[in-house]
């Protein structure tokens, strides 16, 4: 460095000093005394306070915020896959228990994490809450006066001119306004202060994380989120009834459940017809005639990605299968069942599987002989000697399904709740019919097959193949709240980070041969180079107004370099 | 939705022989650079030309040129605007860079620039072909991510490069990095051309993939900046304490310690905001996609680790007694937690984030 003093930093002088609001460190490179503790109650309550909205604190907060945030990532979570979790407890019966009382199945809600995330924003508030009074100040004054030694600003320039000092104050401070500076007039000098939205923005950005936890702790507590599956020319009405599940938030009101239903009209999906990846969705769409509060019907097809958004609520479609459309006579030869039934898919070629229950049925002899079916649907099907009739292709190609049937008693009358999906043959009283050697028929059917059950039980025809579709219903209240924190957040940021706050001094004083010594010091607070390349053009500015002194005795000039890149290297 | 458009095999193939051209050549360029660094560090002109630039460094007022009014026959005196550095740096000056003042050197290192360029020229025709073999972007896959990264990476250099930025520095180990890179892409990850599964339609795949890449790429640069920071500082503390170490002939011809660390400090700072862009925009994809915006997926959840994780390093820049090595572990730590999201997380965590393909 050329200049004799060694540099102390930047806020060494009073001037330079609440460049930004940045809490002050005890210890930092400012030399403050550090400020101990007093005793007493109040004083370690203080001491306590400052700690903790301290700049170092906050980072270790952040730093345990993202320790703490691992182990949800590696453990499988309550909240995404409970069906790990039960495993995972299966399989690891030391670990297990030890990781319940920990709350790692559900680390985003335990305990230890909230405490981080909760101290990290106290201590958020503590910092924003000064930060944000201190900026008001700031900008309700003006811009500090002159330090007495200008030259010890990080970018200073200085030279002699004929002009008057008030004239070249007169015209720095009309420069520094034209470039939108704040400028406050102080004897022999103009201060001028700039990129104030450096400060906003960060308090903006920090203020902003605030409106992110509250948007997620409201979507947390009055979220609902429920799944319905729906056939093909079946509909759907919001109402908790209604679902086949629903889970939801601690504040979630049934009763406040937006009234919206909708109906399936169609489904389509398409699929890679060859190449290594064949049988790979492309592309799902449900047809839908859907109605909001208003009672007003309208068409939508809904797509993947693309939910339907209706009275808050919002409608995804994700998954779906085929049903099979099936008509059951009974003994007596009445229809006992007649409808749609779905089948859940087994793999990506949708092997599915299915039940059809009909506990209406009537025996020959009159009495009641429930009917149950078991079936295994293929799409486009092969039948191979191992492994059995499975699916090659997701659609409809070559559809077949493989029933089997029971009689006797379904079960359902225990009062025990059934999974409609599956039957119990377990249950002694549900018989197998069997051919004439004892062994259980299994029968092939494609649409518009009638098989007829032996011993006059009845019969089932297979009408017709239908595709039901999965809809995920989600109330989320508090999105908004989120996207625009979310904006703020990086509006404030990029503010922040790109934005620099700097402060120029002008100074112009009549020194004893009647010229006048101009000075021009500037001061940024970041890392960059631009404050001597703005104070460049500010000193070409005024020096235009107030030339260089025609015969002034020569200086010496021990650096003869030019240039802009050097203070690239140089200014920090 | 869009219908599935074919796969052109012929465009997919010459991607593959494309980005193998493009290994092969920044693998010369690798060595090139290895070249330079030798003579480099063979060179007597490296010291001799070290005292040169130092004495021209060392009138450090450097000075703002103000442009002369009119052209009055006086010789009039120009201001010029003095700079002093307010950070604690030791005042050491810049390398040389990896020529060390040797013209070989020199010359090897003009070669590896060029033979970068020339693959940097192949790599970009591989990744065009591949997307429009598919007719998509072409970053869905871990493949397709990982061969773009790479490219984003180089690119910047070359920018800052043609910039007139000092990073030369920087070749050879960014070549080296490129090269694991897509040597871990066309192997291990390797996937065939292919269309998408439904769930990866969309215009957020182009926005948030497109910033995620960006943001891998520079905080790439970041974090080998900060990570030739820590030997470099290592070395500028020795050289003060008079002790030698083993890479000092290598290590003095990098920039000064506070170059390095300015130079991370300003990629990473920039590209942050980005980075908050791209979970943002992932989250907003989330919610069409998946019903909500926030799930603590593995993947989100490693990206909020490693959100944090920079936010942490910026904050480390802002308090006292956190900057210089310590902040420089938290960029290390930060890149770190991008990477295990990439690899680790997307390989081996099943989550709702596991791409196509693998
Ligand atoms: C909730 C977690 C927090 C996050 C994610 C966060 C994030 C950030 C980021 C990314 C920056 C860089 C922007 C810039 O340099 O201007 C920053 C700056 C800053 N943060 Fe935070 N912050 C958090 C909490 C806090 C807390 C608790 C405090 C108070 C102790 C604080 C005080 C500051 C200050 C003073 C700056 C400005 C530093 C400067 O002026 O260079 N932050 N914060």
């Amino acid at each position: 460095m050329s200049t004799t003093e060694t540099s102390t930093g930047t806020g060494a002088d009073g001037a330079a000093e609440a460049l930004s609001t940045a809490p002050r460190e005890d210890g930092g490179s400012t030399g403050d005394a550090p400020n101990l503790p007093k005793l007493g109650v109040t004083g370690w309550l203080r001491w306590f306070w400052r700690q903790l909205t301290s700049m170092r604190v906050a980072l270790l907060l952040l730093f345990l915020l993202s320790l703490a945030a691992i182990p949800g990532s590696l453990v499988p979570q309550e909240g995404s896959d409970p069906v790990k979790v039960s495993e995972f407890l299966k399989n690891h019966t030391s670990l297990g228990p030890i990781y319940t009382k920990l709350g790692l199945f559900h680390v985003y809600s335990s305990v230890w994490f909230s405490a981080v995330y909760i101290l990290l924003f106290i201590s958020l508030a503590g910092c924003i809450i000064p930060r944000s009074w201190q900026f008001v100040g700031q900008l309700r004054s003006q811009p500090p006066h002159a330090p007495r030694k200008l030259d010890r600003m990080p970018a200073y320039a200085t030279w002699r001119t004929d002009a008057a000092p008030e004239e070249v104050l007169a015209s720095a401070r009309e420069t520094l306004r034209a470039r939108r500076y704040r400028t406050a007039p102080g004897g022999d000098s103009v201060a001028a202060e700039k990129g104030y939205l450096r400060e906003a923005g960060n308090l903006i950005f920090h203020i902003a994380l605030f409106g992110l936890l509250i948007a997620f702790a409201v979507g947390t507590l009055y979220k609902s989120d429920g799944n319905k599956l729906v056939v093909t020319g079946g509909g759907f009405t919001n109402n908790q009834t209604q679902y086949d599940d629903l889970r939801h938030g601690a504040f979630f009101e049934p009763d406040n459940m937006a009234p919206f239903g909708f109906t399936l009209n169609a489904f389509h999906a398409t699929y890679e017809e060859s190449g290594p990846q064949k049988g790979t969705p492309r592309s799902y769409a449900a047809d839908v005639t859907y109605f909001g509060p208003d009672g007003k019907s309208h068409q939508r097809t809904i797509h993947v990605n693309d939910p339907l958004n209706v009275a808050g609520n919002k409608v995804y479609l994700t998954s779906h299968g085929y049903s099979m459309v099936v008509t059951v006579r009974d003994g007596q030869g009445n229809v006992a069942y007649s409808g749609p039934v779905p089948f859940l898919p087994l793999d990506g070629n949708v092997t599915s599987q299915g039940v059809v229950k009909v506990p209406d049925a009537v025996g020959k002899d009159g009495k009641r002989d429930q009917l149950g079916f078991a079936g295994l649907f293929t799409p486009t099907t092969v039948i191979d000697p191992v492994n059995g009739p499975h699916s090659v292709f997701p659609a409809l190609e070559r559809p077949a399904l493989f029933i089997t049937g029971y009689h006797g008693d379904l079960g359902m009358d225990s009062g025990l709740a059934q999974n409609v999906y599956t039957l119990d043959t377990t249950n002694k009283n549900l018989k197998q019919f069997t051919d004439d050697k004892g062994n259980p028929v299994r029968k092939l059917m494609v649409p518009g097959d009638t098989w007829t059950l032996p011993n006059g039980a009845g019969s089932i025809t297979f009408n017709r193949i239908d595709q039901w579709a999965n809809f995920e219903v989600v109330h989320q209240p508090g999105n908004s709240l989120a996207l625009g924190s979310a904006v703020c957040m990086l509006l404030g940021l990029a503010g922040s980070l790109f934005i620099q706050r700097r402060r120029v001094w002008v100074r112009a004083r009549r020194t004893d041969d009647g010229r006048t010594l101009v000075e021009l010091a500037g001061l940024g607070r970041s890392e960059s180079p631009k404050v001597a390349e703005e104070l460049a053009v500010l000193v070409s500015a005024v020096h235009a107004k107030a030339p260089t002194a025609a015969e002034e005795p020569q200086e010496s000039q021990p650096d003869s370099l030019s240039d802009g890149d050097h203070s690239d290297k140089e200014q920090s | 939705m869009t219908i599935a458009a074919g796969v052109n095999e012929s465009l997919a193939s010459i991607s593959n022989y494309l980005v193998y051209s493009a290994i092969t050549v920044y693998t010369l360029a690798f060595l090139a650079h290895i070249a330079e660094w030798t003579f480099g560090s063979r060179s007597r002109v490296a010291r001799t030309a070290r005292a040169v630039t130092e004495s021209a460094a060392a009138p450090a007022a450097p000075a703002v040129r103000v442009a002369r009014r009119g052209g009055g026959t006086t010789v009039l005196e120009r201001p010029q605007v003095v700079t002093r550095d307010g950070s604690e740096d030791r005042g050491a000056i810049d390398g040389p860079g990896a020529a060390g003042g040797s013209e070989q050197g020199d010359l090897y290192g003009r070669i590896a620039i060029s033979l970068t360029v020339l693959a940097w020229l192949l790599h970009f025709g591989g990744v065009v072909a591949r997307a429009l073999s598919v007719q998509r972007a072409p970053w869905g896959n871990m493949y397709e991510f990982s061969t773009t990264l790479g490219l984003v990476a180089v690119g910047l250099y070359l920018l800052l490069l043609a910039l007139g930025k000092n990073v030369r520095w920087v070749g050879l180990f960014l070549t080296t990095t490129v090269l694991l890179d897509l040597g871990l892409a066309v192997t291990v990850l390797y996937a065939d051309s292919d269309q998408l599964v439904p769930a990866l339609h969309s215009y957020w795949l182009w926005i948030h993939v497109s910033c995620a890449i960006i943001c891998g790429a520079a905080f790439h640069l970041g974090a080998l900046a900060t990570f030739l920071y820590l030997f470099r500082d290592g070395y500028e503390v020795r050289q003060a304490q008079g002790r030698v170490g083993r890479l000092d002939s290598m290590l003095e011809r990098l920039p000064a310690a506070a170059t390095l660390d300015k130079f991370a400090y300003r990629i990473n700072a920039a590209i942050f905001p980005l980075w908050t862009f791209t979970i943002i925009a992932g989250s907003i994809w989330a919610e069409s996609a998946w019903g909500r915006y926030w799930g603590w997926d593995p993947t989100e959840t490693w990206s909020f680790i490693t959100w944090v994780a920079y936010a942490c390093y910026l904050h480390a820049r802002a308090t006292a007694g956190w900057k210089g090595r310590k902040a420089a572990y938290l960029c290390l730590i930060a890149f770190g937690c991008f990477l295990f999201n990439y690899y680790c997380v997307n390989i081996f965590i099943v989550g709702k984030h596991s791409y196509a393909g693998l």
